[in-house]
Order: structure tokens, then C-alpha cells, then sequence
């Protein structure tokens, strides 16, 4: 094991696993606060799209999957924020029409034989530093914007007609948690994978919910929860030579499982 | 003094007619009941004087403005405190979110502010609650801190929707008995169809189906006696009286009106 540390692509994928687990701690205790997790997993499929249209016109995959999800999170915005009784199905739609262009769009390109499994179930072992450097800048944004607008974010997910009420600009906030949301799922994808991204986003937020007494600590221990998560995923599939994104997943479910085991043990005494 | 003036005000969704003609002038410290049956435009009239709806004839005024503009001054307890009860905020941080317009910290809470919110959790009765989780107090107990909320921006009128639909009959009553000893200081306005209850703290009754029938109930004895003898009252027989105008005794005076 000590050996594999001094591989780069190890480091990279360790960096890389702390970095998206905070990221997404923190946007998945936003996420699931807001009731907004089928959201996140549309968002997450639709920027399958951006991926087509990033190999199709040449671009880094990260940017044209954040410009397509950060759109899709927009348009979402646009047509739910007075009227959230039908955004299952504008879900629906993103979801599976996102997925359909990107498809179409990688069919288009000559010559080029994507790996959509890459995509589907992670590639933590071939992160970049280019792509550590991204993810590190979206996380020191998200941790500002969080901070510095805490009250107005915890306000709008708690109770939003009083929010509005209280002149608080609830679109605006509604629209922002949305964007960040689409930006950490794409980030989350190069670990878990875009099919895997919503059980990254809700199973250490799940354990951190009924552990915390505010916001602020849900998201922190979110972040560490999920990166004892990641690691540990990671080291199970390097020990058994299995598939990084999906290890994580079921190391996490598998912890979740015991945690309810055992809070459940713990009511009855 | 009428901090709140609405004349011939009528409003309508699409085609169906909600209010009509509907004039009332609320006062200082006053403890009014809007009641009425369920669609009957109790919600539309709250939303307007929230200013989230805006009449479609006729004028609603806030101290002499448009509700919207004056929202600073309404303190608002909305109808449903059971839901999201798991999320993980404590007591204090809901309290906090009633500032306003203050100006804030850069992050977290100002001393002031944490002062100010311990404050209006101790005028209702809540400041031994204040790190616990919202989601583990009880219906009365969660009510009585969203009335600590709106109390935390010193509002002048205090306006509560159902404040005791999803309470039992001990807490009601608690509840209501707070609500009488805020009523020194501020207006109250209450949105129920809890009639009994709610007529016997309220000095000021406006029945609401479509068209108002405004009631002075502050002298209890001489509105209700030549009803019953008893002193009870069947609430259906209630929201009858208090529907028609046919009860001489609680007839709108016109003079109170205009």
C-alpha cells in the first residue's frame, strides 16, 4: 500500500477524493435540505450532454459539461421557481434529453471512441492537475459563498415564503444553490460517475442530518464523512482491483446500513 | 388611529370572484379574528395584506402605505410549523432569522441580534429552548417559537395564519393566552376557522365569505347573550350568526365602517 502513495496518479486520486467529498458534503446537505436530490441526479444525467458537446467541438471535458449542467440548472430554475408542483417532470425531461444529445453528439464526432463507462461509473485514477486545479476552485468558492451568505442560504432552504417575505431575493438564492449544485455534480462525476453521483450526494449527508444541530455542522461533517467514504472505497477497490466509483458507493451504503442498525439498537435501550 | 384601511376591495382569480366590497379599518391594539368558511377568502385577504397579492379594486393600506412597503412592521407567523421538522437548525437560529433591514455581520450572528432573538424567546416563554433542535419540540412549543421570530424584527401588528390547527386543546389555549398578554402592546390578527376559541380572546370578529360582516365582540356578555343562555356555543350556530347580518346586537354600525 505504501508504494501505491508514491504513484502520482494515486496522490491525484486521494487530492481528488477530498476535494469532491467537501464539495459535495456541502452541496448534498444543501441538496437534500431542499428537497432538490432527483434534481441533482438530473442534472447530473443531463451533463452527459455537455460531455458530447465537449468532445464533439474539442473543448476540456469539464468546461463543456459544466456550461451544459450549469444551463440545464438555470432552465430548471426558469421553470419551477413559482411553481415546484411539476418539476418531476421537467426532471424527467433534462434527465433523459440531456443523456440523448450527448449520445448523438459523440456519434457525430468522427474517429473518436468515447469511454462512456468512464463517465457512467468514474475515473478517480485519471484525474489531471488540471482537473485538481478546478476542482480546488470550485470548492473555495462554494466554501465562500457559503459562508458569507450562510443566513440568506439557510432562510431560503428552511423556510422560503418567509424568506420572501422578509425581502430576502429567493430566486436568486434558489437559482445559486441550483448552479452550484450542477457544478459539483460534474466535478463529482470524474470520482463516482454520473449515475452514481446522488448516492455520493445524500449517504453521508443522511448520517451527518441526524448528527448535527445546525447547517454549518451538517455540511462539515458531510464533508468528513464523505471523505472517510472515498478513501476507504478507494482502498477497497485498489486491494480488490474493483471499480473505484462503484466501491465507494457501496462502502458508503454499506456504513449507512450500519449506522441505522445501530441508532435503531441504540433508540431501543 | 387605523393602522389598517381597506375600502371596497374586491379581488377575483381569473373569473371566480374571491372578495367583495370588502371594507374594514383595523386599530391600534386591537385583537381581530378573521374567520369564514374554508374558501371563503380568509388566505386571500392574509395574502393581501402580506402584499403578495395585489387588489383588483380598491385599496388595502399598512400605516398609510402599500402592504408591501410596510412588511417591516407586520410580524408573521405562517399556518403550518410542522413541516421540515428534520432539518437540523436550532431554535435560536429560526428566532434569528425574523431581523430585518439591520445591518449584518459579515458572518454569523451579531451580539445584538443573538440579544434581541433571546429577548422574543423569552416573551414566549421559549428561552430555556434555545440550542435545541427545532425538529424536537413539540406543535405548541414550535408555534410559540415562530411567534418569537416575528416579535424579533419588533413588528406593531402581529399576523398568524391557523396558529392552532396542528396543536392540541392545552397548547391552544396557551397559546391564545400569549397572544392576550402581546396584545398590550402590538395588533393582533388571527386567520382560524377554530371559531370558539378564538372568539373568546378576540375583541373583533370580521366574518369573511366573499363579502364581510364585521363584529365588535369586546363586550362578550351583550354580543352573545341573546343567543344562548348557557353560555356555550354550537360553532356551526356561531359561524351562522356571525355570517349573516341578521343579529341586531353585532350589526355593523355604519359609522364604524366608513
Amino acid at each position: 500500500m505504501t508504494e501505491a502513495l508514491s504513484f502520482g496518479f494515486i496522490q491525484h486520486a486521494i487530492i481528488a477524493g477530498i476535494l469532491v467529498s467537501f464539495a459535495t458534503g456541502i452541496i448534498g446537505s444543501l441538496v437534500v435540505v431542499n428537497r432538490m436530490v432527483f434534481l441533482a441526479g438530473g442534472m447530473a444525467h443531463a451533463s452527459y450532454g455537455g460531455i458530447g458537446l465537449a468532445v464533439f467541438f474539442g473543448l476540456p471535458i469539464f468546461l463543456g459539461a459544466s456550461m451544459f449542467a450549469v444551463t440545464a440548472a438555470l432552465l430548471i430554475a426558469y421553470l419551477t421557481i413559482d411553481n415546484r408542483n411539476r418539476i418531476d417532470t421537467f426532471i424527467g425531461l433534462i434527465w433523459a434529453v440531456g443523456m440523448a444529445i450527448g449520445v448523438i453528439l459523440i456519434d457525430l464526432t468522427p474517429g473518436y471512441n468515447v469511454d462512456l463507462m468512464s463517465y457512467l461509473f468514474g475515473s478517480i485514477l485519471a484525474v489531471s492537475i488540471g482537473d485538481l486545479y478546478y476542482m480546488g476552485i470550485l470548492l473555495t468558492i462554494i466554501v465562500i459563498v457559503v459562508t458569507f451568505w450562510y443566513r440568506d442560504i439557510l432562510a431560503v432552504s428552511y423556510d422560503s415564503q418567509y424568506a420572501k417575505l422578509r425581502g430576502v431575493n429567493v430566486k436568486f438564492f434558489y437559482s445559486l444553490i441550483l448552479v452550484l449544485s450542477a457544478l459539483t455534480v460534474v466535478i463529482a462525476i470524474k470520482v463516482v460517475g454520473l449515475i452514481l453521483v446522488i448516492a455520493m450526494l445524500t449517504i453521508p449527508v443522511y448520517i451527518a442530518e441526524k448528527l448535527s444541530n445546525s447547517l454549518y455542522a451538517m455540511m462539515a461533517l458531510s464533508g468528513v464523512i464523505a471523505t472517510i467514504f472515498t478513501l476507504s472505497g478507494l482502498l477497497f477497490s485498489y486491494s480488490y482491483d474493483l471499480t473505484s466509483g462503484a466501491s465507494i458507493i457501496i462502502v458508503s451504503a454499506v456504513s449507512l446500513g450500519v449506522f441505522l442498525l445501530v441508532s435503531s439498537w441504540r433508540r431501543k435501550l | 388611529m387605523s393602522i389598517v384601511q381597506i375600502k371596497n376591495l374586491s379581488f377575483a382569480y381569473e373569473k371566480d370572484i374571491v372578495l367583495e366590497e370588502i371594507t374594514l379599518d383595523i386599530e391600534d391594539r386591537d385583537f381581530l379574528a378573521i374567520i369564514g368558511p374554508n374558501g371563503g377568502g380568509k388566505s386571500t385577504l392574509l395574502k393581501m395584506l402580506l402584499g403578495l397579492l395585489s387588489p383588483k379594486q380598491g385599496s388595502i393600506t399598512v400605516f398609510g402605505k402599500p402592504p408591501s412597503k410596510s412588511l417591516s412592521l407586520i410580524g408573521y407567523v405562517p399556518q403550518n410549523t410542522n413541516v421540515n421538522t428534520d432539518f437540523p437548525i436550532k431554535v435560536i437560529e429560526v428566532v434569528l432569522m425574523g431581523h430585518v433591514g439591520s445591518k449584518k455581520p459579515l458572518f454569523g450572528y451579531g451580539k445584538d441580534e443573538i440579544a434581541c432573538a433571546m429577548g422574543a424567546l423569552t416573551k414566549v416563554g421559549m428561552d430555556d429552548f434555545s440550542d435545541r433542535k427545532i425538529g424536537d419540540l413539540s406543535g405548541g412549543q414550535r408555534q410559540r417559537v415562530m411567534i418569537a421570530r416575528a416579535l424579533c424584527a419588533h413588528p406593531k401588528i402581529l399576523l398568524l395564519d391557523e396558529p392552532t390547527s396542528s396543536i392540541d386543546i392545552k397548547g391552544q389555549r396557551e397559546i391564545y393566552n400569549l397572544l392576550n398578554v402581546l396584545n398590550q402592546s402590538i395588533t393582533i390578527i388571527v386567520v382560524s376557522h377554530d371559531i370558539s376559541v378564538i372568539l373568546e380572546f378576540a375583541d373583533k370578529a370580521a366574518h369573511i365569505n366573499k363579502r364581510l360582516s364585521f363584529h365588535n365582540i369586546s363586550d362578550k356578555d351583550k354580543t352573545f347573550h341573546t343567543h344562548h343562555q348557557d353560555g356555550h356555543f354550537c360553532e356551526v350556530e356561531l359561524l351562522q350568526m356571525l355570517g349573516s347580518n341578521s343579529c341586531t346586537d353585532c350589526h355593523p354600525k355604519e359609522e364604524e365602517l366608513s
